[in-house]
């Protein structure tokens, strides 16, 4: 029998399922043997059925779901040993895209650049990495391929590249990552030479302040695959004339954080990174990390170079812009993790392999991060045009325990609710940005008809009213005055004139604030409002909640016919809002009552219902 | 009085002498050292800031500005855990507002605050970053998902 592999994810996400145990059961049981490895990877997206192991053997790999520790014993007494396969766990055979096994499907449909080495390596194993072409695009762009080409290429040729595979930003704007390069290639640096005429004291940043709540691809690919990004960072900084280099990592990602830190220090022992790289002269770049603090502004570009000098994270009006004049005054170009991990294949595989993806003017792929009331939640790199309902159905197996989709709320705080109606719409950035919404990110929370859309809005007004850094007076008092309106509205306080107020908040808000979060921030109440504002009606003239989530709208109700007087809801009760003797019906003090569910939880007859 | 409050000096001076030197002369410190500051302590310290500031010629003002402006910085001292609960949108829709209710009423504290016994400091952060396991939370630096109110609190109670 041949050497066998098994692979366990351990990213952010597989913690949280419960890899842990698993992995210190699986180190027990193959302590000792020579013939069986284990390899610690990241995250192959399929979060839903974490814990996830594989077993790889003869070039051929299969994926369990939902391993526990007694499934860890059968695969490894059954598969490893005995060369049986569990037919109940499989859920992918040969690659994760496609094969047999139960999800094979979402696999299919995929196509997978920026995603390509997560959860099929060790991330903190850099010969791992280089084992599947890593470092190539690099030493293509530097040095030269042989026999394909023995000499590097002009950095012109490499934005040139770039430019025709049509990679736009994939951090929410979409602006296309050559032309942002060529402007600060022609910037002015200092330290000029032979090659820079421009001068390299220039930086390059990788902005991984992912701050969307509902978006983590950016989290994925930098715990399970770093060296994607410093090696697309280290291109940019080749074209650009770049010397410097920083990547903005949010302190909520420590295990980001450490395995970038572990692969930038293996990329500079083996010569990627620091002077000379590559053995050019001229070519000398490197990168260090810089925590985030917690302030969600500091993913707009002015605010990320103020907090990475130090100061409070506030924006500034644009021109200069970063190209010209930003860390320290320097020329800067930034762009965010998944557009650095696309540059290394662009590279390699040429423009037009990229370019050969896509729709209209958005080509290549797009991660989404799928969230919410869905079966199959996780990350899925799919072609741009794709459209929305086939994402939503055919990857992620559509809604949770079959209920109604509502809407689908992309592009987090900036973005949008996309109803039903417009399931049909391909995923680009123009037929997005149609919609009301934004690519953004690409951060996608779905949700049922158990989601009231009012109380979302309010969520993210709530969040941007939070999280503005207070330089504009229509952000921080506009987005205030918002919140204070939909939570009258979700208390049964609102009247319909609230409606006309929120909209012309909305406009002042957006044409009186300088970046990008006080531009969007009415987004998420001007999409709900445009697409559900019966919904916003019932809260106000009926002064009932549809999706029975906002709390003051909804009671709590024994059904006096079906209770059995069993007393357990009135034990449960945390505030003692239940009433009634030993086997007769009960009742809930509705003046008492916080609506906490947990007595319709307990109800052993069900007899307990939402008004 | 005098000898004692000189004495406090000196002992904040020793605690945090490796730190002032870490970033002497250096430009844009100022996160990193109050990260520094606050790992030492427990929590940005007046007083600490205050001298690391007069120690490195940076005004305590400039300081305290860039400490308020980020929710990594505390001003109270911590919990032994510190229970961070996602409130991102993925998690809200999965109802995590419940289960910041429930851990209030199980350990008799609220968002922001430490328990008394300095067990448990709760903040409710904007995103983890494991939507497809939300509810999420994370004590220290681990992260727990697919979380049931009861979950949550079962968990913290068994870190007791």
């Amino acid at each position: 029998m041949s050497r066998t592999t098994v692979t366990i994810g351990l990213a952010s996400c597989g913690v949280a399922g419960g890899a842990l145990p698993v992995a210190q059961e699986l180190e027990k049981l193959l302590a000792g043997r020579e013939d069986v490895e284990i390899r610690k990877v990241g995250c192959i997206g399929y979060c839903y059925m974490e814990p996830l192991v594989a077993v790889v053997r003869d070039g051929k790999t299969w994926t369990y779901g939902r391993v526990d520790v007694d499934t860890l014993h059968r695969i490894i007494d059954g598969h490893v040993d005995n060369d049986i396969v569990l037919q109940d766990h499989l859920i992918l055979t040969d690659n994760v895209e496609g094969g047999g096994g139960s999800e094979s499907a979402r696999g299919e449909k995929q196509v997978r650049i920026v995603l390509r080495n997560s959860g099929l390596i060790d991330p903190k194993n850099i010969d791992e990495y280089i084992a599947r072409d890593g470092y190539r695009g690099l030493l293509k762009a530097v040095r030269g391929v042989p026999p394909e080409s023995n000499s590097g290429m002009t950095r012109d040729a490499v934005i040139r590249e770039v430019l025709d595979s049509g990679l736009r930003g994939r951090g929410g704007a979409g602006f296309p990552t050559g032309m942002k390069w060529r402007f600060a290639r022609d910037a002015k640096g200092e330290a000029p030479n032979a090659k820079n005429p421009g001068g390299t004291d220039k930086y390059m940043v990788c902005n991984a302040d992912e701050g969307d709540p509902g978006a983590f691809m950016d989290r994925s690919v930098l715990e399970s695959d770093p060296h994607s990004v410093i090696e697309g960072m280290a291109i940019g900084a080749y074209a650009v004339g770049a010397s410097h280099g920083v990547i903005y990592c949010r302190a909520e990602y420590p295990m980001a954080i450490e395995h970038v830190n572990i692969a930038l220090a293996q990329a500079r022992e083996r010569g990627f990174l620091g002077e000379k790289i590559l053995g050019d002269e001229d070519f000398s770049f490197d990168i260090y990390v810089k925590e985030g603090a917690g302030a969600f502004v500091c993913g707009e570009e002015t605010a990320l170079i103020a907090s990475i000098e130090g100061e409070r994270g506030m924006p500034r009006p644009r021109p200069p812009f970063p190209a010209n004049s930003g860390i320290w005054k320097k020329p800067t170009n930034i762009n965010n993790v998944e557009t650095w991990a696309n540059v290394p294949w662009i590279l390699t595989h040429g423009a037009a392999a990229f370019n050969a993806y896509g729709h209209g003017r958005s080509r290549g792929t797009k991660v989404f991060a799928i969230a919410g009331r869905i079966k199959k939640g996780g990350l899925a790199e799919v072609p741009m045009g794709m459209p929305l309902r086939e994402v939503i159905y055919d990857i992620a197996g559509g809604i949770e325990n079959d209920r109604k989709f509502k809407a689908v709320q992309l592009g987090g705080p900036s973005g949008g609710c996309v109803p039903e109606s417009l399931l049909d719409t391909p995923v680009d950035y123009e037929s997005i940005n149609a919609t009301g919404a934004i690519m953004g990110s690409g951060g996608m929370v779905v949700m049922d008809e158990d989601t009231c859309v009012v109380d979302v809005a309010r969520f993210f007004l709530n969040f941007v009213q939070k999280e503005s850094c207070g330089k504009c007076p229509f952000c921080r008092i506009g987005t205030r005055r918002m919140l204070e309106i939909l939570e009258k509205i979700t208390q049964g306080q609102g009247v319909l004139e609230d409606l006309d107020n929120l909209l012309s908040l909305a406009d002042q808000i957006r044409d009186g604030s300088l970046c990008g979060l006080g531009q969007t921030a009415p987004n998420p109440v001007l999409t709900t409002l445009k697409h559900f504002r019966e919904e916003y009606v019932a809260h106000i003239v009926d002064k009932k909640c549809p999706a029975k989530v906002c709390a003051p709208l909804i009671h709590y109700v024994i059904d006096g016919t079906k209770c059995v007087g069993c007393t357990r809801c009135a034990r449960e009760c945390p505030v003692k809002a239940i009433s009634g003797e030993v086997k007769k019906p009960h009742h809930i003090d509705d003046e008492i009552c916080v609506r906490c569910g947990l007595c319709k939880k307990t109800c052993p007859v069900s007899c307990i219902s939402v008004d | 009085m005098t000898t004692a409050a000189a004495g406090e000096i000196s002992d904040l001076g020793v605690r945090l002498a490796p730190i002032i030197e870490r970033h002497r002369g250096k430009q844009g410190v100022a996160i990193p050292l109050l990260a520094d500051v606050q790992k030492e302590m427990g929590y940005v310290e007046r007083e600490a800031v205050e001298y690391v500031g007069r120690q490195l010629s940076i005004p305590p003002a400039e300081l305290f500005g860039v400490a308020t402006f980020y929710a990594m910085f505390r001003f109270q001292p911590q919990g032994k855990y510190v229970v961070r609960l996602c409130r991102g949108t993925a998690c809200h829709v999965q109802g995590s507002a419940r289960l910041l209710e429930h851990i209030e009423r199980a350990f008799d504290v609220h968002d922001g605050e430490t328990t008394k016994d300095l067990m448990f400091t709760v903040q409710c952060v904007a995103c983890l970053g494991c939507c497809s396991l939300a509810p999420v939370m994370m004590v220290n630096d681990e992260v727990y998902g697919r979380l049931t109110p009861e979950k949550a609190v079962h968990v913290l109670e068994e870190l007791k």
